[in-house]
């Protein structure tokens, strides 16, 4: 085996693990704060490829900007949902949550199949980011970098802006003591709101990232969210910063084991799942109840 | 000035889901008062408290502060209205700091403490300023509960129990804080199973019994009427 071809494949980890880092810390606000497992994850980063697609056939607006505006649209209407849907089950068990998000997933990407039947459809690499670097030990394409570049600075920015910004411990406190936290005079579900907003335009900003290496297709994101489910049950729901590691790591190992038992690789992060599920059920980073 | 009405409560009833708690409550507070409100572990005073705040979600009659009916109001709402909440259990945020958790309420007044009055009023917490909320001591929790409304610039405030649980050196030091309160025209209602603390603070007391204000004593009254305090309160 070639050092080209394993640092190859763990290239590949890494930026499957990024996308995995950005739906799965989407994953754990949303869950933080609404206490809803949102199955329909996957399809909101589906609507980011889509919306970038969309963007640049019927509007001519490229990737850059897609890389801005598709977020945006994507929380808009993940704010939308909230509003009119995900409010009314608040007071039900956690398990209508998973019923509705799945059921908003099966409709959003059932539209999809209808307009645009299940074939992917191609976006080409932006100008600027073509080409690539030969590091000696590997080729580096350049917009396989950005990705890996630009998801870690998302999910780091995500990460300061909670735990170190008077918004992210205003949803700390929302997350821990809701009701107490509007006794203060926070108006928690608007912040609600925003929440899901934000944790779905991260799976929007994630589409848009994939757009150019994965073909465009309204199945892409319910391939990768099994996976995701996957990650955040190893990790555990508790941490944010959890959730990015963990996805890290799992992206990388995966990657590894592509080159050591090919076989195995597709495998790999669920036999890790029933692991940590028999040792420590609560995930690496989830608090015990 | 004194008898400008900061809070009317009138025929208030409570629920939680089924359970009848509330029957009725009615009372008032007026500017710069400190009342009471005592009674049996179980009467109802948390959930009156909770019914005021707008956390109690079932929950009827009419609720007047300020001149504001907030009945129909969200929490949100009726905190803005400028009342500070300290409530039983504290409520102190684990996945804050203490720095975090004081500057967590947003400011529903002018002329809220600054952080660093604050923490020359209670230099225990300074020293705690980067712990988790939680890992403080009791005493330091119910400071910090205190302390965390006197940054939000509210002069009406209602505390439920503070010295529940607390050393007698911490009770003191509690009510100095609320004598300080009272000196600067803050408006309190204190729930207190301490009747000896609560009478050395308050206007007025409120007797509760089985969600219904019994009777009211006024702070004259209570030498000649010990005898059925300490009936009210078993003790
Ligand atoms: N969350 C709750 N759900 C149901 N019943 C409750 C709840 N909290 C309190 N109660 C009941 O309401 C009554 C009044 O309680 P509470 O207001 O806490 O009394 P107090 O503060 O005077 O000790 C009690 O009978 C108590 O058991
Ligand atoms: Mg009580």
């Amino acid at each position: 085996m070639s050092m080209q071809a394993l640092f190859g494949q763990l290239l590949v980890g890494l930026i499957n693990g990024s996308f995995y880092a950005m739906l799965s810390l989407g994953l754990a606000i949303i869950f933080g704060l609404l206490g809803i497992v949102n199955i329909a994850q996957g399809a909101f980063y589906m609507l980011g490829g889509f919306v970038t697609w969309m963007l640049l056939n019927y509007a001519g607006i490229g990737y850059f900007w897609s890389l801005l505006l598709v977020p945006i649209i994507v929380g808009l209407i993940g704010a939308a949902i909230e509003k009119t849907l995900l409010k009314k089950i608040y007071n039900l068990d956690h398990m209508y949550g998973l019923l509705l998000t799945f059921g908003i997933m099966m409709f959003i990407q059932g539209m999809f199949v209808h307009f645009f039947a299940t074939a992917g459809r191609p976006y080409t690499v932006p100008s600027a980011l073509t080409g690539g670097y030969n590091l000696g030990f590997m080729f580096l394409p350049k917009y396989r970098g950005w990705v890996v570049l630009a998801s870690l600075v998302l999910c780091l920015v995500t990460w300061y802006a909670i735990e170190k910004t008077s918004i992210g411990r205003t949803l700390r406190a929302a997350t821990e003591n809701p009701t107490l936290t509007r006794a203060f005079g926070v108006n928690v579900p608007a912040l609600m709101t925003i929440g899901f907003g934000i944790g779905v335009a991260l799976a929007g900003a994630a589409g848009v990232l994939a757009a150019p290496i994965y073909p465009v297709s309204p199945l892409m994101g319910a391939e990768l969210i099994i996976t995701v489910f996957a990650v955040v049950v190893v990790g555990g729901m508790g941490s944010i910063m959890g959730a990015i590691v963990t996805s890290l790591m799992l992206g990388l190992l995966e990657g590894l084991t592509k080159v050591v038992y090919p076989q195995g690789s597709n495998m790999v992060i669920f036999v890790i799942m029933l692991i940590v599920l028999l040792v420590r059920p609560a995930g690496l980073f989830g608090r015990e109840r | 000035m004194s008898d400008q009405r900061v809070l009317t409560v009138d025929n208030v009833t409570g629920h939680y889901g089924d359970s009848h708690i509330l029957h009725g409550v009615s009372m008032h507070v007026n500017e710069g008062e400190v009342v009471t409100i005592i009674g049996r572990n179980g009467a109802g005073k948390t959930t009156l408290l909770r019914a005021i705040m707008g956390i109690l979600t079932k929950r009827g009659g009419s609720i007047v502060v300020r001149g504001q009916e907030t009945i129909a109001l969200p929490p949100e709402r009726i905190a803005r209205l400028g009342i500070g909440y300290v409530p039983e259990e504290r409520g102190i945020y684990a996945t804050l700091d203490v720095t975090e958790n004081l500057m967590l309420p947003p400011r529903v007044a002018a002329g809220g403490m600054s952080l660093d009055d604050i923490y020359k009023l209670f230099p225990n917490l300074y020293e705690r300023r980067r712990s988790p909320g939680t890992r403080l001591s009791g005493g330091e929790q119910q400071m910090l509960a205190i302390a965390r409304v006197l940054r939000t610039g509210a002069k009406f405030l209602l505390l439920d129990e503070p010295t529940e649980g607390l050393a007698p050196v911490i009770v003191q030091q509690i009510g100095a804080t609320i004598e300080l309160m009272k000196r600067q025209g803050m408006t309190l209602i204190l729930v207190e199973q301490n009747f000896r603390f609560a009478s050395r603070l308050a206007d007025r007391h409120y007797v509760m019994e089985h969600g219904q204000i019994v009777d009211v004593i006024d702070r004259a009254q209570v030498q000649a009427r010990m005898d059925s305090i300490k009936s009210y309160l078993g003790i």
